[in-house]
């Protein structure tokens, strides 16, 4: 190759770069997606972009986005968790039977639910990575283990499928105050969880990063084998994912608890695929090694904007998850497609 | 040219159940100096490196380091003391960026406590240049590894070895899958890692490849020396005979040449 060769084809490549730059960010997709999503429904129903119709749709976006961005790192670790889900419930039953049933005060109650939901994210790691199963086949264990637990022990103790009554414990208002109010603004009612989101999305983006516990979440779940190799403690990243997105299904369930005072046995059921939808319409690959916190959280708007415009809308709620399935497919085609452009082998 | 050598090894054997996978090989390696393991598919190449990366302990044999025998309890030890090794495909992720791969498992950080992170400015940095002068060209450091060509994935892990220390540079057929243009910049890089006073232990079955940056060469065949040569000391053709099995060779050609 001669050199004025040689600079031709730097010359070509570095024209296309800042494209391709922007193509290649993981949160590209659903972007795109949330702004056509808004302004949809926004040119259904006026009241979906008022003040009071935006702090509507934060609100079931918020509680999903604090879990679609734990899954999404969980995800680009190369893992899944479908006792996520559930877990929500366990930690709101937790939280609530000893705060109600068992004299706890409410912080105690809520410290419990969270050595609990650890606990759970533990073993879940420890198995994955132990026995090399996939994680999938081992969260499903876990999921309907949890899932009879939370209606056996609720049954068992009170004789019907919910605990309820947390507002007369010791320590609720405080507690309340902090995961669970709302601020009225401008004519809105803000959910205080739309700040621990934005918190959530935020702390998860320096990490994913800025800090070295990131890079070797791209590394293992990208080439667990490769990581290793360069000393990568690959099975103390995936337990700490698991752990992180448990602690992440504590703040949740703490949060709904918290909110309606009360808990169903059946609580958060079903969930578990909300989540890994919203972070993989966010960017993450199915197969790990790719994706972004912040694409999950927009994800997660999109799923509150879909879930509450449809209502705006005044259509019946049921074309809901026609709406998702069709955004999910569209979502990863996209993602798909603008990968493969990136990763065009250069020679 | 040559010093003391930085690793030998003496006399090494390593069975697998009753297979015997290496037997009574000994070899070394000096600073500034190239040595290339030939041998073709099933001679034991893979075995001997595995031996000298501290994956396999050897059955018999001496290892030495600086002439002081040891015993590696694997490749961490093995790379803590600046040996290491690249394979050829176990050395990238290819979703990642080129800067976030040559740091990846020694991150440099800065900060404290819960506020220290990932020097991401020094470490985009500090790639750049490190590749840069070991003539490695990336047009950019974020792009990601998979959009890199094999030979400059290889030239991107030499270059990564080099900068952490490395002292012998282990090298598995890293231009096995290469072509012609493209081997020919890897071999580059291997004769720059030598200039820089690192011991280069390159492993391949192609002569040609070995010829040209080799300052000793040892032919293994079926487990088992077949001679270990200094530069000068062998041809190019001597080497492709010694590898084949010379009376295998003739016979393959005569009784190609019957069917013209």
């Amino acid at each position: 190759m001669t050199t004025a060769e040689a600079a031709r084809r730097d010359e070509r490549v570095a024209r296309v770069s800042p494209v391709r730059r922007v193509l290649v960010r993981p949160e590209l997709g659903s972007v795109v997606g949330a702004i056509v999503v808004f302004a949809f429904f926004a040119a259904q129903s006026p009241v979906f972009w008022s003040v009071s119709g935006v702090s509507n749709w934060l609100d079931p976006a918020s509680t999903l986005g604090i879990m679609a961005v734990a899954i999404a790192l969980l995800m680009i670790g190369g893992e899944f968790d479908l006792s996520a889900g559930v877990l929500t419930g366990s930690t709101g039953l937790i939280l609530v039977t000893l705060a109600t049933r068992y004299g706890l005060d409410v912080w105690s109650a809520m410290a419990a639910g969270l050595v609990f939901a650890l606990a759970v994210g533990f073993l879940n790691g420890l198995l994955v990575v132990r026995t090399r199963l996939p994680s999938f086949i081992v969260t499903l264990g876990t999921f309907l283990m949890l899932q009879g637990l939370n209606l056996g022990v609720t049954k068992l103790l009170t004789g019907t499928v919910q605990v309820g009554g947390l507002r007369q414990a010791p320590g609720y208002e405080g507690a309340r105050q902090v995961f669970a109010a709302s601020v009225p603004l401008a004519g809105g009612d803000f959910r205080v969880a739309i700040v621990w989101w934005l918190a959530v999305t935020a702390l998860a983006t320096w990490v994913l990063m800025r800090t070295r516990a990131g890079n070797w979440i791209f590394a293992v779940g990208g080439n667990e084998q490769a990581a290793r190799a360069v000393g990568v403690p690959a099975a103390r990243v995936k337990v700490g994912l698991f752990m992180t997105t448990a602690a992440a299904a504590w703040l949740v369930g703490t949060i709904t608890a918290l909110r309606f005072s009360s808990v169903q046995a059946n609580a958060g059921i079903g969930q578990e695929f909300t989540f890994i939808i919203a972070a993989v319409i966010g960017g993450c690959l199915l197969t790990g090694g790719y994706g972004s916190a912040i694409g999950a959280s927009i994800g997660a708007l999109i799923f509150g904007m879909a879930d509450k415009g449809i209502v705006f809308a005044g259509w019946d709620a049921d074309w809901f998850t026609f709406f998702l399935g069709a955004m999910l497919l569209l979502a990863t085609l996209t993602n798909s497609l603008v990968r493969r452009y990136a990763e065009e082998v250069r020679r | 040219m040559s010093g003391a050598p930085l690793l030998a090894v003496r006399q090494v054997e390593k069975r697998f159940g009753s297979v015997l996978a290496l037997r009574g090989v000994s070899t070394s390696v000096a600073a500034g100096e190239v040595t290339c393991v030939l041998g073709d598919n099933g001679a034991g190449k893979s075995t001997l490196i595995k031996i000298l990366a501290g994956v396999h302990r050897p059955d018999a044999g001496e290892y030495l380091l600086d002439g002081e025998p040891v015993r590696l309890s694997g490749p961490r030890e093995a790379l803590d003391r600046g040996i290491a090794t690249v394979y050829q495909d176990l050395a990238m992720i290819p979703l990642m960026s080129v800067w976030r791969n040559f740091f990846l498992g020694s991150e440099p950080v800065r900060g404290r406590g819960p506020f220290r992170r990932f020097d991401v400015a020094a470490a985009r940095r500090t790639a750049r240049a490190e590749l840069a002068a070991m003539g490695i060209d990336i047009r950019d450091p974020d792009q990601p590894v998979g959009t890199l060509s094999g030979g400059e994935r290889q030239s991107v892990a030499i270059a990564r070895a080099v900068y952490f220390g490395a002292r012998v540079l282990i090298l598995d057929e890293p231009t096995s899958a290469l072509g012609v243009k493209q081997a020919g910049v890897v071999l580059r890089y291997i004769a720059r890692a030598r200039d820089r006073g690192l011991g280069v232990v390159f492993i391949t079955h192609n002569p040609h490849h070995a010829h040209p940056v080799g300052d000793r060469f040892l032919v293994l065949n079926r487990g088992a020396a077949v001679g270990e040569y200094a530069k000068g000391e062998v041809t190019r053709e001597e080497l492709t005979t010694l590898m084949a099995g010379g009376a295998e060779l003739d016979a393959l050609a005569r009784e190609l040449a019957r069917g013209e």
